[in-house]
């Protein structure tokens, strides 16, 4: 068990790096961009001053720096980047390229709004629009969170040979000081030994790479990523476990509030679940039975988890910070799509938050009231404090 | 009377938000002067930017103008160009945003010899995202991704335009107001592309970790470097490495120019 000894008072971005240098990184590369560019300062002052035994390349813009993260992992390295909003945008091509090459890269990616126009602030639309690429995808609500899901995605992502996402909130906790335990470096060496690959570059043995795969079997390499998705969900599982005895602390796929006799649930990612417990807190007191979640495994998405999470017959509000123009938010109809078939739940998607846009207890509020009401959309988009 | 410098601007987005003594500001009015003396009407200039600091610099200017992603001006500013070849375009960048990232973009730019005038306002940091290594972070030089030292050598701009077909190549630094505004003159006159470098200054990220915090410090060791190239020319090989050399560094008139050549292909296929 750890001490208190190990407490220290960091940002988010630089937890992210903590985690990264403990994790004994063999390459990192970068490129800057508010507001993520902070992680990796930190990190090139690691590597120079000889903290950590890493190289740290500036590459000349995102798709490159994805594309030398995956060319080390390649050759059986433990590659990290981070990016934010454009950068993430700009790497997409090589997202998909990660996934298919079957390199485990580890990217934090801190949540800010894509342009046009211009903001910096956070929502979810970077990153839920890289939902499809085959990515894991965790989304945190706090520093010690980010800290923990870096060092558990690697574990993970190395098992399934898949890409992973440590995603947190753009300034909330990318900027904002907390408390953080830090493990000492014994204790995370032996929940994450160093990385053994299958197959990889290596002049000993060699391999190609990157070949031509026709419709005879193109296929079944989609189905054998698909099936590692589903793979992994049991991996995180026990290597939440496995972190929890090493540490004592406990990280859950989605994260309950007051759930077990709610009528009425409102579902989010990230920060904004705070505002999420104020509301649900206040309406107790109403004498409604008000319950929230907070999903922190976003891909592979927690299917069983949810179901047997959310009571049945509820109403369930999710708020997304993320539009799927034409249709409604991403999550919402995830979430649709999980509890609808056996017609359990009624489930409404709400959009809140963007662009940096605070979500106050207030309009979590009137998520629940709207569903209380019965003036909900069950189909369309339901649009929080927005002037229409 | 003194210039007038009112019309060429938003006022209403003023003050900027760039730090006192930074040099982007002197490129600004250099600018301004130089399409006053073309007299260049604005509503006939679309002046295109990417990602920085320097990229903030349309966005208060009272012309046509568009603020676009990290690298990619001068593309758009192509598309501009190619529907639009009577109007006057004009492209600011720094140099993180036009050689790293936008680097494929410039060579390329470069070796159409569109109509486009490319001004990068070079300062050899990423000025806005907080002092990161760029592309012309000289050698051994200081940056937050560097704290002990750039280890990758640097561009050399002029040289690397002209290799990559810029049909002007030309130089000036902020320490020279006047002298840059008449560069920056020739360059939007000639006909073809024109890639002016702007030796500058950005103190507060750069000159802060090199010894150069206080602007007027920083502008005087960038002055002190510059010589014309006509003296640069006579120096020792050995002290040409202390100095850049500023002016028009190279000129080629009569190399066909993209659109027009494009236009007479259109021309002859529609007689
Ligand atoms: S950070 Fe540097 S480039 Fe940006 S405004 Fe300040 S001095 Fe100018």
């Amino acid at each position: 068990m750890i001490s208190e000894e190990h407490r220290i008072a960091i940002t988010g971005n630089q937890a992210i790096a903590h985690a990264v240098r403990m994790a004994r990184i063999h390459v990192v590369a970068a490129y800057p961009i508010t507001p993520q560019t902070s992680v990796v300062e930190e990190i090139a002052e690691f590597c120079a001053a000889g903290k950590m035994d890493a190289k740290f390349i500036q590459t000349e813009s995102e798709h490159s720096s994805m594309s030398a993260c995956i060319g080390a992992s390649m050759t059986g390295a433990r590659a990290f980047t981070a990016t934010s909003s454009q950068g993430l945008a700009l790497m997409h091509e090589m997202l998909h390229w990660a996934v298919g090459a079957r390199t485990p890269v580890i990217l934090g990616e801190v949540n800010r709004a894509l342009a046009a126009p211009w903001t910096i602030l956070t929502d979810q639309s970077d990153s839920m629009a890289q939902r499809d690429t085959g990515w894991m995808q965790f989304y945190c609500a706090n520093n010690q969170e980010v800290f923990d899901s870096t060092l558990l995605a690697f574990k993970v992502a190395e098992q399934v040979l898949l890409p992973a996402m440590v995603v947190l909130d753009a300034f909330v906790l990318s900027h904002s000081t907390e408390a953080v335990i830090l493990p000492p470096q014994d204790l995370v060496d032996e929940y994450l030994p160093p990385r053994e690959t299958p197959v990889k570059l290596d002049p000993d043995e060699p391999h190609a790479f990157g070949g031509m795969m026709f419709p005879d079997v193109f296929m079944e390499q989609r189905y054998k990523i698909e099936q590692s998705m589903d793979i992994a969900k049991e991996v995180i599982l026990s290597e939440i476990e496995e972190w929890e005895k090493a540490t004592g602390r406990q990280l859950k796929p989605l994260y309950p509030y007051r759930i077990d006799d709610a009528e009425v649930v409102v579902m989010c990612l990230g920060t904004a679940f705070g505002s999420v417990r104020y509301a649900v807190d206040k309406l107790r007191k109403e004498g409604i039975k008000a319950g929230g979640i907070r999903m922190w495994q976003y891909r592979p998405f927690p299917i069983k988890q949810l179901k047997e999470l959310i009571p049945e017959g509820s109403q369930v509000g999710v708020i997304d910070r993320a539009v799927s123009f034409g249709i409604s938010g991403p999550v919402g109809s995830e979430v649709k799509s999980v509890l609808s078939p056996e017609s359990r739940n009624s489930v409404y998607g709400f959009i809140a938050g963007l662009g940096g846009r605070e979500i106050q207890p207030e309009s979590v509020e009137s998520v629940f009231r709207a569903m209380l009401e019965g003036s909900a959309d069950p189909v369309g988009i339901n649009w929080v404090d927005v002037r229409k | 009377m003194s210039f007038d410098y009112k019309p060429y601007l938003r006022y209403e987005k003023l003050p900027h938000m760039w730090c006192p003594g930074c040099g982007i500001g002197i490129v600004v009015k250099a600018m301004i002067r130089a399409f006053d003396d073309l007299e260049w009407d604005p509503r006939d200039i679309a002046v295109v930017s990417g990602i920085g600091c320097t990229s903030r610099a349309p966005g208060y200017l009272n012309m046509n103008t568009l603020h676009t992603t990290h690298g990619r001006a001068l593309s758009f500013a192509t598309g501009i160009k190619m529907h639009r070849p009577d109007g006057n375009v004009v492209v600011i960048a720094g140099d993180g945003d036009s050689t790293a990232i936008g680097g494929n973009h410039l060579i390329h730019a470069a070796r159409r010899n569109i109509n486009i005038t490319m001004i990068v306002n070079n300062n050899n940091i990423y000025g806005m995202t907080g002092g990161q290594y760029s592309p012309t972070t000289p050698l051994g030089a200081k940056a937050a991704t560097a704290p002990y030292g750039n280890l990758e050598p640097s561009f050399d701009l002029p040289h690397l335009l002209r290799g990559a077909g810029a049909s002007f190549v030309a130089r000036g630094h902020v320490g020279n107001g006047r002298q840059l505004s008449t560069i920056l003159k020739k360059g939007f006159a000639h006909n073809g592309f024109a890639f002016i470098e702007v030796v500058s200054n950005c103190h507060t990220q750069f000159g802060r970790r090199n010894r150069m915090a206080d602007p007027m410090n920083m502008i005087k060791w960038i002055s002190d470097r510059a010589k014309p190239l006509k003296k640069f020319g006579q120096m020792e090989e050995d002290d040409k490495a202390k100095y850049f050399p500023v002016g028009v560094l190279f000129e080629e008139k009569d190399r066909p120019e993209y659109t027009a050549t494009y236009e007479k292909l259109i021309k002859k296929l529609s007689a």
